[in-house]
């Protein structure tokens, strides 16, 4: 069998595996399609969380970013795992003691106000809007790379599959197959990282073989900084960023994952508080073996791309350079006519352009596998892609048919409000395949701004309204409020007004608009205390609301109530 | 509720003071180990790894790890001990 043919059959009987799943949960009341009843198991959720937090950039685009960026890619190793201790031990176990379905459904409750829960509900629609188009967008790549479709192609194909299981199953559809979904992305990612482990360092754990050693018994990180500081390249294990932007992009991607909806949301589908708990550290568990094998796939596609590039004659390269060049994922040009690949950091006399995304794309093929590995790592991609998706969807449509429909029309029936769920998510699933196939020019720039979103405006009143009594309605919209304009503008002045500007020496004390939800929280907590100090303090019910998340005891399945 | 209130604030003291700890050491091992000291401890190696840099890629996120797992487990007993757990 060959290439194509593999790829097919791996990435069809996926899907099927996933269509499956999705007959068989279909979701039957509002309770099942928002929490998927409440009953799903603290493991099952763990897994499920894993996928739904790894998407399409953690699969094909992480490792490739620390290759290129050494020491400094820690920030989002770092970032986008420390998060979930915040998350566990600061957010989690109380929202689901709260015990309903939403962010907003806590913002509106504890802060007693609709307004305050409006103000939720945009935040919570624009994070999710901008992180699903990139979504769709990597599935259509997906598509296109492996099974030589056109990108529209693909964005259709996966638009159909999520409509499918997110329509029908709601939450409970989405977490059995992310589960799934869970499984096949970790197994591709891990068997080529295994082997190159192996044929590099003759060590099996790719975590350990990142501290081995390479052909002629030096240590591998040490080769490669020698080898780029050779080059003119900065070294590999020492970056280029400035200490307090590090500390802040750091911190930002932190706060910003323990306040994105479509995590948060998770935690809402166990049956008790100590789940919620246990749910969190089985789900950093699941994340954490992919997050320790990624700076290891960084680090040994690196070593592998110079080694077989810089310096060696054109016509020579290995087969798989070759295969890549076709994808134009490698691009090699002679500027000098030498013969030979230069590799160097000056842009004009540069001859090895490589994209982010080869570091996992080539694996199997760097690492001489079979070809049914190849189809094994599209499927991978595509259940991270398809895994985020459908859970920011949710978010979407039980955004609209609970907080905004249900609040303003309470009496509406659990049928009805179920109907307008499903529509809402059959109306997301195609705005979002509609900028999968027509991106924003600023689809790149997008993941800063969920996160500093998501830091700047939901993280501080959540944790105020578990930690705090005194904190009111006022405090909560005013903060919210301006950690969201603060941020929104930062990122949209150096980004999309004044791009020419974006640099060290134009940003506030050295910030940049990828750390500037730190700034915006920081600021949002000042107002949300300021603000709440001046004003009257919140009314008896909600001081017992706040006494009584905070015990363990009594927590139902989350419901309507 | 079942608990009188002044048992309910010794609950509530006691959890806070497992979140300092906690988030305190959480802050260590990554703020700490994995940026603002570094430089310091990247002199020191662990087998082909210079440790501030190990910090950054790996160690943080097994403490990550271990601190989730450490917060459950003391939870569950204080939850019993001031009698709030769920069953």
């Amino acid at each position: 069998m060959d290439l194509l043919s593999w790829t097919y059959l791996l990435v069809g009987l996926s899907f099927t595996l996933y269509l499956g799943i999705a007959i068989w949960s279909r979701a039957g009341s509002t309770q099942e399609f928002y929490v998927a009843g409440g009953g799903v198991s603290p493991l099952a959720n763990g897994l499920a969380t894993a996928a739904d937090w790894m998407s399409a950039a953690s699969f094909m685009s992480m490792a490739g970013i620390i290759s290129f960026s050494g020491y400094d890619g820690s920030v989002y190793l770092m970032g986008w795992t420390g998060g979930y201790v915040l998350l566990a031990l600061l957010l989690a176990p109380y929202l689901r003691k709260f015990g309903k379905f939403t962010v907003p459904d806590f913002v509106g409750d504890r802060y007693y106000s609709n307004k305050a829960r409006v103000v939720a509900v945009i935040c919570a629609l624009f994070i999710s809007f901008t992180y699903v188009a990139g979504q769709m967008r990597g599935v259509g790549i997906v598509f296109s790379r492996y099974l030589e479709l056109p990108i529209e192609w693909g964005v259709v194909i996966g638009m159909a599959i999520v409509f499918f299981y997110a329509v029908l199953g709601g939450m409970k559809g989405i977490t059995y197959t992310q589960v799934a979904q869970y499984c096949v992305l970790i197994f591709a990612y891990m068997v080529p990282a295994i082997f190159i482990s192996m044929q590099l360092t003759g060590n099996p754990i790719p975590q350990l073989g990142l501290g081995g050693d390479v052909a002629g018994g030096v240590p591998l990180l040490d080769k490669l900084d020698g080898v780029l500081g050779d080059l003119g390249f900065a070294d590999y294990t020492s970056g280029t960023k400035s200490i307090p932007d590090l500390f802040m992009i750091t911190l930002a991607l932190m706060v910003g994952t323990a306040g994105l909806p479509h995590v948060i949301v998770r935690f809402f589908t166990v049956p008790k508080v100590k789940d919620a708990r246990l749910s969190a550290g089985y789900a950093l568990a699941f994340i954490a073996i992919l997050y320790t094998t990624a700076p290891a796939i960084a680090a040994f596609g690196m070593y592998n791309i110079i080694e077989s590039t810089s310096e060696k004659p054109i016509d020579q390269l290995p087969e798989w350079v070759q295969n890549w060049q076709q994808t134009k994922l490698i691009q090699i040009e002679d500027k000098n006519g030498d013969g030979l690949v230069q590799y160097l950091p000056d842009p004009a006399t540069n001859e090895l352009r490589i994209d982010k995304d080869i570091m996992v794309l080539a694996g199997p093929e760097i690492a001489q596998l079979p070809d049914w590995v190849v189809g094994l790592v599209a499927a991978g991609a595509m259940a991270a892609a398809l895994s985020t998706a459908a859970g920011l969807l949710l978010v979407i449509s039980t955004s609209i048919s609970r907080d905004l429909f249900k609040t303003f029309r309470p009496d509406i029936s659990d049928k009805k409000e179920l109907r307008i769920a499903r529509l809402s998510a059959a109306g997301a699933v195609i705005l979002a395949g509609y900028f999968g196939i027509n991106p924003p020019g600023f689809v790149a720039e997008v993941v800063a701004f969920a996160f500093g979103l998501a830091a700047s405006s939901f993280f501080p009143v959540i944790l105020l309204g578990i930690f705090s009594t005194r904190i009111n309605k006022e405090g909560a919209i005013a903060g919210m409020l301006t950690g969201l304009v603060f941020t929104i503008s930062y990122i949209s002045y150096f980004k999309f007004v004044y791009p020419e500007l974006n640099t060290a020496e134009h940003w506030w004390w050295g910030i940049s608009p990828e750390g500037i939800g730190s700034l915006g929280m920081a600021l949002n907590f000042l107002v949300c205390f300021g603000v709440s100090w001046l004003t009257p303090a919140p009314p008896s019910h909600v001081q017992q609301l706040i006494q009584d998340i905070r015990i363990p005891k009594g927590a139902g399945k989350a419901s309507n109530h | 509720m079942s608990s009188s209130p002044s048992k309910m604030e010794q609950y509530w003291k006691k959890n806070l003071q497992t979140l300092a700890i906690l988030l305190f050491i959480w802050f260590i091992v990554s703020f700490g180990c994995g940026i603002l000291w570094v430089e310091e401890l990247n002199t020191i190696r662990i087998g082909g790894f210079k440790l501030g840099f190990w910090f950054a890629q790996q160690g943080a996120i097994y403490a990550f790890l271990v601190l989730i797992f450490v917060y459950v487990v003391r939870m569950n007993k204080l939850d019993k001990k001031f009698n709030v757990n769920e069953d």
